[in-house]
């Protein structure tokens, strides 16, 4: 039986592949296996059994499942920044070149020296941690922690960042079915027959389940080819989606799946951009569960040594991938199916030395010894298992020779994704296990083996049945098939969870919990499901105790005397498998983390070398470095004195603009708006201040009327989105009465502020002729639509930010390029200067004008200085709450400015004012600077902020304390309006 | 005329285009969009003025219909409670919130939106392999004429089946022209 070429264990038949010969390294050495094949199957066909070290101990284990629940097979996959750590090697799917490495051992897996804590496990069990390591309590993280982590663990990560890919999609279906085991496809080609939308996902890269697993014979043909058939014609179904490699790991609100398909990972280097897996949410209108069963273990002592699995692993090992553990097996079952592993691996040529059943009824088996009544108590083994120890029906004990145990303690239906809404599991007595629940996720019901239907038979008409009851829900008939016929054996089971005895019997061998520690739970009393959970550490591995929770429970519930539905479930969460942070990322990480919005001019701007700010999602341009220049402030003084001598630009396109239109538009924005807009005349722009309802600032900015029903109002670039949804809930909620209707232009129109003494004699030179921008024609606060450059519409607002004779202008996106490198040509006779978000907020500091840091979401208008736009004649949002008396004390926060004393000392923003007398402490708090920056206009550091009573109090000297840097000047508080207090320069 | 050279959403002189297996991705500059919102009370006037301005009836939500105008098509789509979008080829069109205006008057309030917008298409067989790893819309479930709103690329965005299967836009805001091109195309070249 064995094969020399790819491996020592090889059997015959098998779902493999032999002309496609794969070679792979495990722990530095080089074996072959071959396509089909998993890592762990390799690896067994290469003899290889011992495969990890446990998670506390260090005690050296094999492989126990062939599937997603895998405990102990855990390996680090890959190499470099592609390492993938805590992977099952059940579940891995072999490549050529495919490079693995076992974990949590020094310095090698077969001699590993942490493995002293075995010796040591007395000390070491349950809440062993938590009661040594609790003094002193400083220690726990710089000392214990490290230490212990370092002892126990998992595997590593890289330390890299994930050189792979992820993307995140989306379906659609009528019907989702979970598992193409024999009830999911049997489900799926009911409902795609029918026409409907079909998704059948499954996490195997074959599907068909257990089919796979096993000599059963569905109708004429082996219950694998049945499968290959099924999913064949699945395949050319166009309503229907065959998604294999697909775990579908939650059941979530509405209908939705969570599903993880793995596109790469079976491959040893994925094609350049594909991402190498998905995260797909689901939307599904119904949802069959057909997922399957877990085999659960026996505990005996010592059951953890490489070489003891499940019995239905070990003939999944041989009838798929025609691998033996070992050339003489044993059996150790409660129940009917463990007999089946005897008669497979038999007919395989393997030696089968006995089947030990707890039942004393035992079933005859022909060629291999049965031992009714009997029990499994030790094995023996470096390394490996080579003998078990037999107590039989009369109380003898004998040691039994096998390289192998296959253990069968019966199956539990994989009913978690039922619970992921707090769907709670019921007990059948029947099959000794849990099913599901009456109540679970909405539209999702279960056939098949999750469904505690365990036999061949049962799961194909239950998944018919369910597929067509799922679908009559929701209005579309199907027909349910007659299916092939197939075995229909009944589950004969005698509940047995563990032999007792002497030795360590494990349950959890991923997070190496014994029976004994569940009784130290007991004996502690942590004994409710969730205290056992977290004070044994049962089910909290990667593998969530898919092997171990009911044993845990069964094991709680003898020893409290209740029975295993009193002692109850502790709740499954989603993931159902663990799943890489990189899927739930997708794209958006490192420059593509979000989109990024550029302006009109950016293209220009980049030609010119600025350097460009994230506000928000834009891009900014933040200065605009010349030559010679080697650091931020000459560049910025230089824009903001050329700007203050003659004129500078800016793309000011990122602040909000909002379309307001109808009948009743200026009653709706005098609404808004806390100071009047019903009166503003056509062709005239104003600020205007916008509270929330709680009287508190919101935002700020100017609207133009530019007719009888039409204005367009500028918000903050910040809360650009925040506004217009403040107005669309006022729209149509507040006042549905009012015929208003609103819609965002931000992005239709490229905005430019041209600043500066001599700006309007640069926009003289394009605006057309036909339109006079004089002072007199259009003065400060005047807009209007006009034409440019010869007949490109535009408008034009006389309004400024910087406190000069300024104007913004708009033009239609498209053009926003083509208007900055006019406009630049035009005031090349002026020395034009192009200025960044940094000029502007110099410009705007200087002249005492508000922005985001003092519309901070705690000011009010009064704190702003502008208490008395606050109209009294009417009423508008916020105005009443802004006059609630602890908003309008007389000791109230006022802005004002702040000047060093000693012009060299640096303002610094976010510092706090004390009186020079007083105690620096909170209690004496007198206000705080909101935003600074250095004025080159008044060669100084000059900063605004909110000071009590400020109005009253200028010329006083004050402190400005900077505790968290150390750090306190004296600053005088003046006139917020550093520049042209009189607004001389922007009327002129 | 004047004589200031426009760019596309994508920066560019011309439109950018790309095909990627058996997907074309294309940036479609040349169309005119303006928006018309129903004023209050309306119902009855603004629907025969708007179909007085455009030739077709403002359809149902989820739902465009297009007319032929000269060598192009004239779409509407429904945009939210009682507003709809109008596209038309911008060579035409290009003052098209001036044309509507001066049709449905105070039936309806009408805005500019030729620059707000950006127009990409989706060609060939293989659309929705790409659109259902950006969008939760159902592209598959889509008939020509579909249309919804949905999140692509973090942005808030139309999307218009204009055949079933082999046929879409995405109409998505200028300023993320650049990433959604670039998030269109990332897609292509992983699904397909």
């Amino acid at each position: 039986m064995s094969d020399a070429m790819t491996g020592l264990n090889r059997l015959d038949g098998g779902l493999i592949d032999r002309s496609a010969e794969l070679n792979f390294r495990f722990d530095g050495k080089s074996l072959e296996g071959y396509g089909g094949d998993t890592l762990a199957s390799a690896l067994l066909a290469n003899g290889v059994r011992l495969m990890g070290r446990s998670f506390k101990y260090h005690r050296p284990r094999g492989v126990l499942s062939a599937g997603a629940e895998e405990p102990n097979a855990i390996v680090a996959l890959r190499e470099g920044a592609f390492t993938e750590p805590n992977t099952r090697a059940t579940t891995a799917e072999l490549f050529d070149g495919l490079v693995a490495r076992s974990q949590n051992r020094w310095p090698s897996l077969a001699f590993d020296a942490m493995a002293v804590n075995d010796i040591m496990s007395d000390f070491l069990t349950a809440g062993f941690y938590y009661k040594t390591f609790m003094w002193p309590a400083k220690f726990w993280e710089k000392i214990y922690e490290p230490i212990i982590r370092h002892a126990a663990g998992l595997g590593a990560l890289s330390g890299m960042s994930d050189p792979d890919c992820y993307d995140k999609g989306f379906l659609h279906c009528d019907l989702l079915i979970i598992g193409a085991g024999p009830a999911g496809l049997a489900a799926a080609l009911t409902a795609g027959r029918s026409g409907a939308r079909v998704i059948i996902a499954d996490e195997d890269f074959l599907p068909g389940g257990r089919l796979n697993a096993e000599t059963i014979a569905v109708g004429d043909a082996a219950g694998a080819e049945w499968a290959a058939q099924v999913a064949a014609e699945l395949a050319s179904m166009p309503n229907v989606r065959l998604m294999t490699r697909t775990t579908v790991i939650g059941a979530f609100d509405h209908g939705i799946y969570g599903a993880v398909e793995r596109v790469t990972d079976h491959l040893a280097t994925a094609p350049d951009g594909t991402a190498r897996q998905v995260l797909w949410r689901i939307y599904s209108k119904r949802s069959i569960l057909c997922a399957g069963s877990i085999e659960r273990p026996i505990a005996f002592a010592n059951n953890d040594r490489p070489g003891i699995m499940q019995a239905g692993a070990l003939r999944a090992y041989a009838n798929r991938w025609a691998v033996a553990a070992a050339s003489e097996v044993a059996v150790f079952t409660n129940n009917d199916d463990g007999h089946r592993t005897a008669s497979d691996l038999a007919a395989k040529g393997v030696k089968v030395t006995a089947i030990i059943d707890t039942r004393a009824d035992a079933p005859d088996h022909g060629d291999a010894e049965v031992l009714a009544g009997a029990c499994v108590t030790d094995s023996r083994g470096r390394l490996g298992l080579s003998k078990i120890k037999v107590r039989s029906a009369d109380g003898s004990q004998r040691w039994i020779k096998c390289g192998a145990l296959g253990v069968s303690g019966g199956w539990n239906p994989n009913v978690h994704l039922t619970c992921h809404q707090r769907g709670r599991p019921v007990w059948n007595e029947a099959i000794a296990a849990f099913v599901p629940g009456a109540v679970g996720p909405v539209g999702l019901s279960s056939a098949g083996a999750a469904s505690g239907m365990f036999s061949t038979a049962a799961a194909l008409t239950g998944g018919a049945v369910a597929a067509v009851n799922a679908l009559g829900e929701i209005g579309i008939k199907a027909k349910a098939m007659a299916m092939p016929e197939a075995e229909d054996a009944p589950v004969s089971i005698t509940a047995f969870w563990h032999v007792t005895g002497k030795g360590r019997a494990w349950l959890d061998q991923q997070n190496d919990v014994t029976v004994k520690d569940v009784k130290l739970a007991h004996q502690e009393n942590f004994q409710s499901v969730e205290h056992l959970k977290r004070y044994t550490t049962l089910g909290m591995a990667t593998d969530q105790g898919k092997t171990s929770n009911i044993a845990g429970l069964a094991v709680m519930a003898e020893i409290a005397g209740k029975t295993i539905p009193e002692v109850g479930t502790t709740i499954y969460r989603p993931p159902y498998t663990p799943t890489a942070i990189g899927a739930f990322g997708g794209r958006s990480r490192d420059e593509t983390f979000r989109p990024v919005r550029l302006t009109p001019s950016h293209k220009w701007a980049s030609e010119q070398g600025a350097v460009f700010v994230e506000v928000g999602m834009w891009m900014r341009a933040q200065w605009f470095p010349q030559a010679g220049e080697t650091e931020w402030r000459q560049s910025v003084d230089r824009e903001v004195l050329a700007t203050r001598r003659s004129v500078g630009v800016c793309d000011v396109t990122t602040l909000g603009k909002i379309d307001v239109q109808g009948a009743d538009a200026a009653t709706f924005l005098n609404r808004i708006y806390c100071n009047g807009f019903a009166k503003l005349p056509v062709g005239k722009t104003r600020y205007g201040l916008m509270l929330r309802e709680d009287g508190i600032v919101m935002d700020d900015g100017t609207t133009a009327r530019l007719g009888e029903t039409q204005f367009v109002m500028t918000t903050t670039t910040a809360n650009a989105v925040g506004v217009f949804r403040h107005m669309e809930f006022a729209r149509q909620c507040l006042w549905p009465d009012l015929d208003v209707q609103i819609i965002s232009t931000t992005e239709a129109w490229a905005q430019f502020a041209v600043a500066g003494p001599n700006s309007r004699k640069v926009l003289e030179k394009i605006v057309d002729p036909a339109f006079d921008i004089s002072n007199d024609a259009f003065p400060f606060m005047a807009c209007g639509e006009i034409t440019v450059c010869g007949g490109l519409r535009a408008r034009l607002f006389r309004i400024s930010f910087s406190g000069e004779l300024a104007y913004e202008i708009a033009v239609p996106t498209r053009y926003g390029d083509a208007l900055i490198r006019r406009l630049m040509e035009a005031g090349e006779e002026f020395d034009i200067t192009p200025y960044g978000m940094e000029a502007l907020g110099v410009m705007r500091i200087e002249k005492g004008h508000a922005a985001g840091n003092e519309l901070n979401g705690t000011t009010t208008a009064l704190n702003l200085g502008l208490g008395r736009m606050v109209s009294k004649t009417k009423d508008s949002i916020g105005s009443i709450l802004s006059e609630r008396e602890g908003l309008t004390r007389d000791d109230a926060l006022i802005q004002v400015g702040f000047k060093p004393v000693d012009p060299n000392d640096p303002v610094v923003a976010g510092s706090h004012l004390m009186n020079i007398d007083d105690p620096a402490n909170a209690a004496h708090d007198q206000g705080y600077i909101t935003s600074a920056a250095y004025s080159p206009c008044l060669e100084s550091s000059i900063g605004i902020g909110f000071l009590e009573n400020g109005a009253t109090r200028k010329g006083e000297i004050i402190r400005a304390m900077n505790p968290v840097e150390g750090s306190e000047i004296m600053v005088e508080v003046v006139s917020a309006h550093f520049v042209d207090p009189e607004g001389e320069r922007l009327r002129a | 005329m004047h004589d200031l050279v426009p760019l596309t959403p994508l920066g560019g002189d011309s439109a950018q285009s790309e095909t990627i297996r058996n997907v074309t991705i294309s940036e479609m500059p040349d169309f005119a969009y303006a928006s018309m919102a129903m004023r209050l009370g309306r119902k009855t006037g603004f629907q025969r003025a708007a179909k007085k301005a455009t030739g077709i009836s403002p359809p149902p939500p989820g739902e465009s219909a297009a007319i032929k105008v000269g060598k192009g098509m004239l779409t509407i789509f429904w945009t939210g409670a009682d507003q709809w979008m109008v596209e038309a080829p911008y060579a035409s069109h290009f003052d098209l919130a001036a044309q509507l205006g001066s049709t449905v008057k105070d039936n309806a309030s009408v805005t500019e939106q030729n620059d707000g917008w950006a127009r990409f298409d989706l060609t060939g067989d293989d659309c929705v392999s790409v659109l259902e790893r950006l969008s939760a819309a159902d592209s598959a479930g889509m008939q020509a004429g579909a249309v919804t709103r949905t999140t692509i690329e973090h942005l808030g965005c139309f999307l218009l089946c204009r055949k079933a299967a082999t046929h879409f836009s995405v109409i998505c805001p200028r300023s993320g022209a650049a990433s959604m091109y670039h998030a269109l195309l990332t897609m292509a070249q992983s699904a397909l």
